[in-house]
């Protein structure tokens, strides 16, 4: 879909100009944006009202503003929104919404969810390492405001048979983790192994991500260490350890 | 990006929210001018710098004569003012604000900012005005009234009586602050803030409200739009290698280690830095080199590192996606040839094209040494850091 290019084919696939054009011709029900930040919100909304289920947001620097109104606005319609700022979801051997390497995957049992890409393709490739390889990944986004959140993705890896076990990748910044852990202990049979990125990061600098940045002395990488390991959840301290204890975990 | 109190005092004035007289001062003799302009017998100068807690560091001084004020500002211009929030270097004082002070009968606190939880625009008032409200709000959170407003509905009536009867205010003073804050949330919605601070909001002794400070946040992602405000920051106030970082679309952070990290992605750049730690090194920095980079900014990402002379050594680690190892190794031995690189570098490559990437680093023959995982890479540049201390 590219406004003004309707009718034109790329890839040899048919180019629309809207949203609705595109639905009504191939009964699409998913979309991956990657529309330029100051239009992306649009881009979300029209993808919505068009009917589409799953609403995949790549755009990076989508003014938080925007995505706030975009948020409300999404309120009560049926689409999924994952992202913004997001490398996508991937079911490896059958769906792929997003731009993370393909290769690193392998079908598995393995449920991962991250609020950073290559965070995430770091866990993907010690999971298919360890022999274990993933059901679903999922990028969240580094956004401050953002679509489906970790307690949403937890919720579906806890239903999903596919999913024996999920790897959780948070950052400093929110509250997230927190809300993650709370919804863990209460509902989670499945284990649940954490990494937070940010040990070392100072408090009041924004750390790439948008949503990444401690104020006020909340949403530190030790807060949330802390509240998930309150809540039961096997943590690890080092990026490299995430596939290595899942094994352990699930080999039982 | 932030801006100086005076130049949010300026928003403030176009919005018509209430705030002292007052004028800048650029130097000790436009500070004298200032005064007499202003009138009066007694007058405020505020030394303006990114950063709260300027009053107990000496940064706002109350004196009683032009040539007072001129002396004042001949201390503070050309100083660094260091406070809590500053850092140890402190800040730059090109410019001071120079005021007519204020009756005060009660200082309360009011701010507006992002609640990402809620997903909405949020109030927050205090009777606590003054103090650090993140005391308060860890110390006596009851102390703390908030409203989140719906972005359709926009900022309701009965929510800002509800923050006036709850801060103790009276009669037209209700009024008062229903008209700040309807001001205060259009200034927040066109600028784009990410947040916007009056602390102290007073009440003065005629009991009128006046904002007689200002922080504003802007949210860097929507400056774009704004080009009147990107206009106003002030590279002074900020680490040279990190605005030197952003002219070529680089996430940089200055830390206090010895080991320069170059990494693409900001959770894995930060895991990198965690991991450094982790295996007994400190780290100089963060730097996520971003998505869809080019060898060219991997180059200048490069020189940014080395420019630091705490650097002892540099890990580079990348796990592509987007972004291809082999344009990653393309920069990596670019950089090293163009500028002198007297220290260790370790490199981790992985994900798309990394072979090709690692292949070429061999065929450079250049003084890099690979690392096939992330504690291999982690052991192997702390060690070299330790060897390489310069």
């Amino acid at each position: 879909m590219t406004p003004g290019k309707g009718g034109q084919t790329h890839l040899d696939r048919p180019v629309f100009d809207t949203v609705h054009d595109a639905v009504r011709a191939t009964g699409a029900d998913a979309t991956m944006i990657y529309v330029p930040a100051a239009f992306a919100g649009d881009a979300v909304l029209e993808a919505a009202d068009a009917g589409i289920r799953v609403i995949v947001c790549i755009t990076e620097g989508i003014p938080v503003l925007d995505m706030l109104r975009v948020k409300a606005a999404l309120a009560g319609s049926e689409s999924v929104l994952i992202g913004p700022n997001c490398p996508g979801i991937i079911t490896p051997g059958e769906c792929k919404i997003g731009i993370m390497p393909g290769n690193i995957h392998t079908p598995g049992r393995v449920g991962i969810v991250s609020r950073s890409g290559t965070l995430t393709y770091e866990a993907v490739f010690q999971t298919t390492n360890a022999g274990l390889g993933q059901s679903t990944c999922i990028g969240i986004g580094g956004d401050p405001i953002q679509g489906l959140d970790f307690v949403a993705c937890l919720e579906r890896f806890e239903q999903d048979p596919e999913t024996d076990g999920v790897i959780l990748v948070g950052e400093i910044g929110g509250g997230a983790e927190e809300a993650a852990a709370e919804y863990i202990q209460a509902h989670m049979s499945k284990p649940v192994v954490a990494y937070i990125a940010g040990v070392t990061a100072p408090s009041g600098k924004r750390m790439g991500h948008a949503g990444a940045i401690i104020t006020g002395g909340k949403g530190t990488a030790e807060g949330k260490y802390a509240a998930l390991e309150r809540a039961g959840v096997v943590t690890v301290r080092s990026p490299a350890e995430m596939g290595s204890r899942m094994a352990e975990l699930l080999a039982g | 990006m932030n801006l100086h109190e005076y130049q949010a005092k300026g928003l403030f004035e176009r919005h018509q929210i209430p705030i002292p007289r007052g004028c800048t001062a650029a130097s000790p003799q436009e500070a004298h001018r200032a005064a007499a302009e202003l009138g009066g017998t007694r007058w405020v100068v505020k030394a303006q710098v990114h950063a709260g807690g300027r009053g107990k560091a000496g940064g706002v001084v109350l004196v009683d004569s032009p040539e007072q004020v001129q002396s004042a500002a001949a201390r503070l211009l050309g100083s660094r003012l260091v406070t809590h929030q500053s850092g140890p270097e402190g800040l730059p004082v090109d410019r001071v604000l120079v005021e007519s002070p204020t009756a005060i009968a009660r200082e309360l606190y009011l701010g507006v900012l992002v609640d990402r939880a809620a997903r909405r625009v949020a109030f927050m008032a205090s009777s606590d005005g003054g103090m650090d409200i993140e005391q308060v709000a860890a110390a006596t959170p009851e102390r703390i009234l908030v409203t989140h407003v719906d972005p359709a509905a926009g900022l309701q009536p009965w929510q800002c009586r509800r923050l006036g009867f709850g801060l103790g205010l009276q009669g037209g003073q209700i009024k008062a602050l229903a008209g700040l804050m309807e001001r205060l949330y259009r200034l927040f919605s066109e600028c784009d803030a990410s947040l916007v601070e009056v602390n102290p909001l007073v009440v003065t002794e005629a009991g009128e409200l006046l904002a007689l400070d200002a922080k504003i946040n802007l949210d860097d992602n929507a400056l774009s739009r704004h080009p009147e405000l990107a206009a106003l920051r002030d590279l002074a106030q900020e680490d040279p290698r990190e605005s030197e970082a952003r002219a070529h679309e680089l996430s940089y952070i200055s830390l206090d280690g010895n080991i320069g990290c170059m990494v693409n992605g900001a959770g894995l750049a930060m895991a990198t830095m965690d991991l450094v730690k982790l295996h007994g090194g400190a780290p100089a920095n963060f730097l996520d080199v971003g998505g869809g980079t080019t060898a060219a900014r991997v180059a200048e990402a490069f020189k940014l590192i080395l420019s630091d002379p705490k650097v002892s050594a540099v890990l580079v680690n990348i796990f592509g996606g987007i972004v291809r190892c082999d344009l990653i190794a393309e920069g990596i031995i670019a950089a090293v040839r163009e500028v002198h690189v007297g220290v260790p570098v370790v490199v981790r490559l992985e994900g798309t094209n990394a072979a090709a990437g690692l292949a070429m680093l061999a065929e450079s023959r250049l003084p890099i040494e690979t690392a096939a995982s992330l504690r291999e890479a982690a052991d192997k540049v702390v060690a070299a850091a330790l060897g390489g201390q310069r």
